[in-house]
């Protein structure tokens, strides 16, 4: 047997779904003996049939790229619960089994996955939705490139209708159903005392969190996920300021986007001003913008 | 060999592994240790604190990488972005050498983020030996190939596990990371005298040595690197060092990790096999 073709049938048989109890199926769900296939490629011993050698490395895979995603995703759990957790988990790493050398972007198709697949979430979709795209957007904050920040000189004589700012690649913006941000830190903090606290404590905090789940209403939030000395924040931001970082982010000019937001803003004409400065200036101070590229958009203005 | 062109002709004495419930502790107290080994992927990212604590190691400490997904024997190409991230990483820890495992984990672009066990037949080893030149014509630094531990064995296999690594090793003209729990976990896995693979390694292409503890089941043994390091593994350690000399050792643990101080004195349990050694060689 050629190597690409012993690997291609391993493989199958390692990433096909455990059985309820945790063990290798004696029938693939494609209707394949999994007893024939360990047969034909794996040698028995004296202690262990082919089957059981190759369930070995099957129940690895499972426990290892479950584990991985549980931890990446400890808010959704608290979202749909242990058990509907770990069912979608398992239909969403057999749809979407890993296609990076590193565990770290396991989760990088959950929110388009969930979108597809609503029952996986039951009533609780678009909460579950709202708590993927904010821990993947968490993520992506705490190891993402960070650009050299613009600087205010960079700006001199730059014409500001042409002018296209772009935001550092570890800030996400997310426009979000529920106050899932307050949710996750609630539920890191129960993490944390998890690891010192009583079963008795334990099944407390359970209660507790299961109950904010429930408590949890619609409530539009917009949050900037941003990196700070290495730390994750969730900044809150205004309807408009969002609306401003957004259009950047989609690439607009800096003239167009500060015009975009307005319509049935309650922050008076007078006011805009002063506001849009005071914005900017705060985004400067947390770095969120990149320096400029060398393009002819961001080219000077022509002297009058 | 203590050092050779296999591990950049560096000299390391006893390391471990950089893990980051230690991270606290060795920038505060700033322990004496010869050297740190990494985990490659932990850190081939675009940025955030696990670079800017490596940094902060690298200052004090020199490092050596250690992959687990390059998947030497995969059938398919080496990944791009694999490589270059690699690359980036390789110029940012000035690692004198590079290693990962003699092992598969990939297919069709899929992975399984394990290391699967090699059918050794002479096809694989000659797939394998061109895999792991062309990461080292790529990365610009000698590279060293970690025997796995392993739970099967495949019908096709043409050789030993051994033959099989001098064989991929004289290919590819590559350097050997020897693991002795692996050597020890697969012997008991596979019913073969762990001191025949020890002794038929080449020993003048030796670039590091790994030990490590194990979990003993019912009817098999898993390198789960979560104890300290058993009689028998030293056992091999020390036959390894009689044949090979004073050569870079590190203890890995994964698992289960207790403080930084206890990991520290297993490691350097080492030190009794590599003083008799060094004494060997200067008599």
């Amino acid at each position: 047997m050629k190597l690409l073709n012993l690997q291609r049938r391993m493989a199958r048989a390692v990433m096909t779904p455990l059985t309820n109890s945790e063990r290798m199926r004696p029938v693939a769900p494609d209707g394949r003996s999994m007893r024939a296939v360990a047969s034909q490629i794996i040698k028995p011993n004296d202690r262990l049939t082919s089957f059981e050698r190759l369930e070995i490395y099957n129940r690895q895979y499972w426990f290892r790229v479950l584990a991985a995603f549980a931890e990446d995703f400890p808010g959704v759990r608290a979202v749909l619960g242990g058990r509907r957790f770990d069912a979608m988990a398992k239909a969403y790493l057999i749809d979407c089994p890993s296609q990076s050398f590193t565990l770290r972007n396991l989760g990088s198709r959950l929110v388009n996955w969930l979108e597809k697949h609503p029952s996986w979430a039951g009533e609780r979709q678009n909460l579950a939705l709202d708590m993927a795209r904010l821990e993947w957007a968490d993520i992506e904050a705490f190891d993402g490139l960070r650009e050299p920040s613009l600087k205010p000189e960079d700006l001199a004589g730059v014409n500001p209708a042409k002018l296209q700012l772009r935001l550092q690649p570890y800030v996400s913006l997310l426009a979000l159903r529920y106050p899932v941000d307050e949710l996750l830190l609630e539920v890191r903090k129960d993490s944390g005392d998890l690891d010192v606290a009583s079963n008795t404590f334990n099944e407390r905090h359970k209660r507790k969190r299961a109950s904010a789940v429930a408590k949890l209403k619609p409530s539009p939030i917009f949050l900037a996920v941003h990196r700070l000395e290495e730390d994750v924040y969730f900044r809150h931001l205004d309807r408009e300021e969002f609306a401003i970082l957004s259009a950047l982010h989609a690439g607009k000019s800096l003239n167009a986007a500060i015009e975009s937001p307005w319509r049935s803003s309650p922050i008076a004409v007078a006011d805009r001003a002063a506001q849009i400065e005071k914005w900017f200036h705060t985004w400067s101070a947390l770095g969120w913008f990149c320096r400029l590229e060398k393009s002819p958009k961001n080219e000077k203005a022509a002297p009058h | 060999m203590p050092a050779n062109r296999f591990n950049g002709h560096t000299d390391y004495g006893i390391g471990i592994g950089l893990r980051s419930p230690h991270y606290y502790h060795i920038l505060t107290r700033k322990p004496v240790v010869d050297w740190f080994e990494i985990i490659s992927e932990n850190f081939m990212i675009d940025g955030g604190r696990p670079l800017r604590i490596l940094d902060q190691i690298l200052e004090q400490y020199k490092v050596v990488q250690h992959g687990v997904s390059m998947y030497f024997g995969s059938a398919e190409r080496p990944n791009r972005e694999h490589l270059r991230r690699l690359k980036t990483l390789v110029q940012r820890t000035k690692t004198p050498w590079l290693s990962d495992h003699l092992c598969w984990g990939s297919v069709d672009g899929r992975y399984t983020h394990d290391l699967l066990p090699m059918p050794y037949t002479f096809e694989a080893a000659r797939i394998t030996a061109q895999k792991i030149r062309e990461v080292r014509d790529f990365i610009e630094i000698p590279v060293a190939v970690e025997n796995v531990s392993s739970y099967a064995e495949f019908h096709v296999s043409e050789m030993t596990e051994w033959e099989f690594l001098n064989e991929v090793a004289e290919r590819a003209d590559c350097g050997i990371l020897l693991d002795v729990n692996n050597i020890y976990v697969s012997s008991q896995n596979h019913s073969f005298d762990p001191l025949t693979y020890v002794n038929s390694v080449p020993g003048e292409r030796v670039a590091q040595i790994h030990i490590a503890g194990h979990s003993k089941y019912r009817k098999y043994i898993l390198d789960t690197h979560d104890h300290p390091v058993i009689d028998p593994v030293w056992k091999l350690y020390a036959r390894a060092i009689e044949r090979v000399g004073h050569t870079a050792t590190l203890l890995e643990w994964d698992d289960s990790i207790p403080s930084f101080d206890e990991v520290h004195d297993e490691a350097r349990k080492a030190n009794r096999f590599l003083a008799s050694a060094s004494l060997a060689a200067a008599v």
